[in-house]
C-alpha cells in the first residue's frame, strides 16, 4: 500500500511540473527553467514507473527496457544537439511522430489483453488511430520541411475523398469495438488505414503551413497519450496528455491567428483561396 | 442510459481531471508572445512523451515468451525515449538561442 502511495505521489509531482513548465515556457525570462522543470518531472515519473512497479517481472524485461531507454537517450540527445538551428522545427515534427508511433504500438500490443472489455477497447482503438495519424502525418511534415517533398500533391476532390476515408476508418474502428472481435488482423488493417490517412491528411498542405500542422499533430499525440492514461488508469499520462492536447489546440489556433488565417483554411485550403499563398511561399 | 451513468460514476475522478486539465491547458497558453510559439510547441511535444510510461507498463506486464509483444514494446519504449529526450534537449537549444539574441 505504501508503495502505491509513493508512486501516485511521484505522478502528482510530475503532473505539477508539466503544468508549471508549460506556464513558464510562456514567458521569455522563465522559459528555459520551465523546460528543465518539466524534464525533471518526466525523469522521476519514468524512474518511478520502473522501480516502483508491483508484480513479478523477469530480469530480461528490465534489461530490455534499460537498453531501449539508453539507446533512445543517446540517439535523441546526439540528434537534438547536432541539428542546425534552422532544422529545429522539422526535428520537433520527427520527435512528435515518434511519440505518436509509441502510442499506436501500445494499442497494437495491448488489444488482445482487453478483448471483451468494451470501454478499454474503445480507448485502445481511439489511442491507436490518433497515434498512427500523428505518426505518419508528422513524418510527412518532416519530409516537407526537409525539402524532400516540396510540391504539394493535389488530386481532384481531395478533401471529399479524404473525409470519406476518415469516416470509413472511424466506422471500421466502431465495428471492431462493438462486434467484440478478437481478430488481430482487423487491428492491423485499422493501423495501416490510419497511417495512410495521416499521409493523405498532410500531403496537400503547403510547406509554409507546416508549423501549424505540426502543432496540431502535437496535440493529437497528447490525446493519444491521454487515452493510454485512461486505459491504465495512469494519472500522469492522463494529466500530461490532456494538458498537451488542450494547450496544443490553443497554440495551434494562436499560430493561425498570427498568420491571419482560420485553421480550416490551413488544413482544407489547398483548393480554396489559400492555395496560391500556401503554394508560392515555399 | 444506465450504462452511461455507471460509466460516469465509476470514472468520476478521471473525468474531473480531464475537465480541469482542459481548462488548465487553455489558461496556460493564453497571451503567449508569438516568438515563443515554436519553443512552446517543442516543450509540449516533449511533455506528451509521457506515452513512454505506457510503453514501459506494456513491457513490465508482457509475457516473457511473447516475442512479438516484447519486440514491439521495445520499439515503443525506444521511440518514447526519443520523444522525451530529443524533445527536451531541442527545446533547451531553441531557448538558448533566444538568450543570445537578446
Amino acid at each position: 500500500m505504501e508503495y502505491i502511495f509513493s508512486l501516485e505521489f511521484i505522478y502528482l509531482i510530475a503532473s505539477v511540473t508539466y503544468i508549471l513548465g508549460l506556464k513558464m515556457l510562456g514567458h521569455p525570462e522563465t522559459a528555459r527553467r520551465g523546460n528543465l522543470i518539466a524534464a525533471a518531472g518526466m525523469t522521476i515519473a519514468i524512474l518511478g514507473t520502473i522501480f516502483l512497479y508491483q508484480g513479478e517481472v523477469p530480469q530480461l524485461i528490465y534489461y530490455l527496457i534499460a537498453i531501449a531507454i539508453i539507446i533512445g537517450t543517446i540517439i535523441g540527445w546526439v540528434v537534438a544537439k547536432k541539428v542546425g538551428m534552422t532544422k529545429m522545427p522539422e526535428l520537433v515534427s520527427l520527435f512528435n511522430g515518434m511519440g505518436g508511433a509509441s502510442a499506436a504500438l501500445i494499442g497494437l500490443i495491448e488489444f488482445h489483453h482487453y478483448v471483451g472489455d468494451q470501454l478499454s477497447i474503445i480507448t485502445i482503438i481511439a489511442g491507436m488511430i490518433i497515434g498512427s495519424v500523428s505518426f505518419s502525418g508528422s513524418m510527412i511534415a518532416w519530409a516537407k520541411l526537409n525539402g524532400t517533398m516540396n510540391n504539394p500533391i493535389r488530386l481532384p476532390m481531395y478533401n471529399i475523398l479524404n473525409n470519406v476515408f476518415l469516416i470509413g476508418i472511424l466506422a471500421f474502428g466502431a465495428y471492431i469495438v462493438f462486434s467484440g472481435t478478437e481478430s488481430q488482423l482487423y487491428l492491423y488493417l485499422l493501423f495501416f488505414a490510419a497511417i495512410t490517412y495521416g499521409i493523405l491528411f498532410v500531403l496537400p498542405i503547403g510547406g509554409a503551413d507546416m508549423p501549424v500542422v505540426i502543432s496540431l499533430l502535437n496535440s493529437f499525440t497528447g490525446l493519444a497519450a491521454a487515452f493510454g492514461g485512461f486505459l491504465y488508469g495512469n494519472m500522469v499520462m492522463l494529466t500530461g496528455g490532456i494538458l498537451v492536447g488542450s494547450a496544443g489546440t490553443i497554440l495551434t489556433l494562436a499560430m493561425c491567428k498570427a498568420m491571419n488565417r482560420p485553421l480550416s483554411n490551413v488544413i482544407f485550403g489547398a483548393f480554396g483561396e489559400g492555395a496560391v499563398a500556401a503554394g508560392s511561399s515555399n | 442510459m444506465t450504462e452511461f451513468i455507471d460509466f460516469i460514476s465509476n470514472n468520476l475522478q478521471m473525468i474531473y481531471i480531464v475537465i480541469l486539465m482542459i481548462f488548465v491547458g487553455v489558461e496556460v497558453i493564453g497571451h503567449v508572445p508569438a516568438v515563443l510559439h515554436t519553443p512552446l510547441m517543442s516543450g509540449a511535444n516533449a511533455i506528451h512523451g509521457v506515452v513512454i510510461i505506457g510503453a514501459i507498463l506494456v513491457m513490465l506486464g508482457a509475457e516473457p515468451d511473447n516475442i512479438l509483444a516484447l519486440s514491439l514494446g521495445f520499439v515503443a519504449v525506444l521511440l518514447g525515449t526519443l520523444n522525451v529526450v530529443g524533445g527536451f534537449v531541442v527545446t533547451d537549444r531553441m531557448l538558448e538561442m533566444f538568450k543570445k539574441k537578446k
